[in-house]
């Protein structure tokens, strides 16, 4: 009798509940699959979708890195150099090496880097890890620039990327490489968000909060920084993979410099650290607020400052963003649009 | 090995001795903020470029070089107590992380402003001091060189004498000692850290002559804090002794695998050699030659 009224009682579904769980996901499966395809125009694909999706990606990766795990790196770019290049290699050696395995191998070379890299982490704290993983950045960019062999020795190591295709179905076109470029980012950012909520992620979060704590209690913080190094970078690379194969459509090394490295941890500052969502947020805010401060300085002043002031003023504006968002909203656009969702939900109820 | 071929390392080994005093004079910078409020100032380079540029540019509107020298100080020390106003006050209390990236944060806007106000161009910059190398037993040095590590000797024998002499010298020691603590005697750390920033601003403007003297006054000026970084990692990010005694190493031994290792994997290793050097050095000492050891608690 006991049993059955157990049953009975978690027979009934919340369907309110259920259809509030799922309306936000398949809204957005919609309008990812559904809306852009069909009426985003060729400019908003090529200029800001397509970069978009990589940087939210390369922000997931480093996300899980420095927001979850607490290891600051710098040198995110070298791992998505390592990745695009990497995938540019398999492709060009192995004959009819599948899309989708050509970025996973060019992700697991990222993530083998990334162990490497990720070994001082073992002895090294804070800023002396941080500056450690500059010599990623730079070590990557010279050898890629000094040998001919990682861009086929093309005189002027800029190298087209290859054709796209899976299945025999070309993704070539601005929707094709938006198809191929959101669907990898969608596989992955819920592998993650099922990760980050595991005991492999709590282990990341324990290790960042008190890594002596962590150690008492049994967290083996050497295999959690490692795995987080790994999979951050595993991440990253094929976020490489992605800004080089889909978006630029050229793989250099001059593309992922220091700056590249800046920007990514910009997203996750501006986002929200730890958050998933905020390294959307970021991302987005990134690509579309620089688009978005010319068309206003070409609004405002017309033709009366240079690109040169324009750029500057960008900066400006850049640096002086990252310390408010640091003073004012250190949890990022993620805390913000947390705090605007329950005012609009406490306004309606 | 020949006595010339002896010879030449000499010559190597001095010229990056005294290239490596360059390093120090900008890593003292990062040094001096460092040990009073645990900030790793990424800006440090930013303010190298905008005191050179400003005295660069005063000197080019027939400023006089001494007046321009005092305006730009004047203007450093105004940068550095905004700085502590603006983006230190509302970060007090939180994480060495968070104040890092404001740093970085700072830095586009300094690099920014500085190249707004003054421009893109490229400056040079003539101190008066001729470069003509002479030699010393058979040893080519360079004169200027050698002016730099003078100016550098005597702004460490400064700043020494200046930590340990005076009133706000002791303060400083005692906020880099236990900040709650100096707190607590009744120190005034805003205005301690606005000192100290103009202090960093001060080495940056020493720096930013002697570079810019070298290089040309240009944007790239601000890219030096990465040749900073690898030494203050070297030498513990709050240790003046190691900042001098890392550059000396960074510098010397980069020369000499730039002439002996380059050869063979291509050259270009500048970039990454001093980084991949210290990272050697950090695996055996994780706080550097001369950095305090933590010790670890829950």
């Amino acid at each position: 009798m006991a049993v059955q009224a157990l049953d009975t009682a978690r027979l009934p579904v919340d369907w309110a509940k259920l259809v509030q769980k799922l309306a936000l996901p398949t809204a957005l499966f919609v309008v990812a699959y559904g809306v852009v395809p069909a009426y985003a125009s060729g400019y908003l694909v090529e200029a800001i979708l397509l970069p978009f999706l990589a940087l939210s990606l390369a922000a997931v990766g480093l996300n899980l890195l420095t927001g979850y795990c607490g290891q600051l790196s710098l040198g995110s770019s070298a791992f998505m150099a390592v990745g695009a290049f990497g995938a540019y290699n398999f492709n060009l050696r192995v004959e009819g090496l599948p899309l989708a395995v050509t970025m996973i191998l060019a992700g697991i070379s990222a993530a083998g880097f990334g162990v490497v890299f990720g070994l001082p982490s073992l002895r090294l704290r804070g800023f002396y890890l941080a500056v450690s993983t500059l010599a990623a950045q730079f070590f990557v960019q010279w050898a890629l620039t000094k040998f001919g062999w990682f861009s086929n020795d093309n005189p002027s190591g800029v190298v087209s990327a290859p054709h796209l295709a899976v299945a025999g179905l070309s993704l070539d076109s601005a929707t094709g490489r938006y198809l191929l470029s959101v669907t990898t980012v969608i596989l992955i950012t819920v592998l993650v968000s099922r990760l980050v909520n595991s005991a492999t992620g709590r282990n990341f979060i324990a290790v960042r909060d008190n890594e002596t704590a962590a150690r008492v209690i049994g967290v083996p913080v050497l295999k959690t920084k490692l795995l987080a190094f790994a999979l951050s970078s595993f991440i990253i690379g094929v976020a490489g993979v992605l800004w080089a194969f889909t978006y630029l459509r050229t793989v250099e090394p001059a593309g992922f410099n220091l700056d590249r490295s800046f920007q990514i941890l910009f997203i996750i500052i501006i986002g929200g650290l730890a958050s998933i969502r905020g390294a959307f947020l970021g991302a987005a805010f990134i690509v579309v607020f620089p688009l978005f401060l010319s068309r206003l300085g070409a609004f405002v002043f017309g033709g009366l400052f240079d690109s040169g002031v324009l750029d500057m003023s960008q900066r400006i504006v850049l640096g002086a963003l990252i310390i408010i968002f640091l003073i004012a909203e250190p949890n990022g656009l993620s805390a913000l649009f947390d705090r605007l969702k329950r005012r609009i939900g406490s306004r309606s109820s | 090995m020949s006595y010339y071929d002896f010879l030449f390392v000499i010559e190597v080994l001095v010229g990056g001795l005294l290239s490596g005093v360059m390093y120090s004079l900008v890593a003292i910078g990062f040094v001096l903020i460092y040990k009073t409020s645990g900030v790793l100032n990424f800006a440090q380079g930013s303010m190298v470029l905008f005191a050179a540029l400003t005295f660069v540019s005063l000197v080019e509107r027939r400023v006089p070089f001494a007046l321009s020298l005092l305006i730009t100080f004047a203007v450093m020390v105004a940068l550095g107590f905004t700085i502590e106003r603006t983006v230190l006050r509302p970060l007090v209390n939180r994480s060495p992380m968070t104040l890092f990236m404001a740093t970085l944060g700072l830095s586009y806007i300094i690099e920014g402003a500085a190249q707004l106000i003054w421009g893109t161009q490229v400056h040079g910059l003539d101190l008066g001091i001729d470069d003509t190398p002479f030699e010393v037993g058979g040893v080519l040095i360079s004169s200027f060189d050698l002016l730099a590590a003078a100016i550098a000797a005597a702004m460490v024998a400064g700043l020494s004498a200046f930590f340990y002499w005076t009133r706000i010298g002791l303060a400083f020691r005692a906020v880099a000692d236990d900040q709650f603590a100096a707190l607590a005697v009744g120190l005034r750390l805003p205005r301690i850290w606005g000192t100290v920033w103009t202090a960093a601003g001060f080495v940056a403007l020493v720096a930013g002559l002697l570079w810019g003297a070298r290089l040309g006054v240009q944007f790239s000026l601000s890219l030096i804090v990465l040749k900073a970084l690898p030494v203050l990692v070297l030498g513990g990010f709050d240790s003046i002794l190691g900042a001098i005694v890392g550059g000396l190493i960074i510098g010397a031994s980069e020369k000499l695998a730039e002439v002996y290792l380059g050869p063979f994997v291509g050259g270009g290793i500048e970039g990454w050699f001093a980084y991949a050097l210290a990272l050697v050095v950090l695996l055996v000492r994780p706080s550097g030659l001369f950095g305090q050891k933590t010790v670890e608690r829950v």
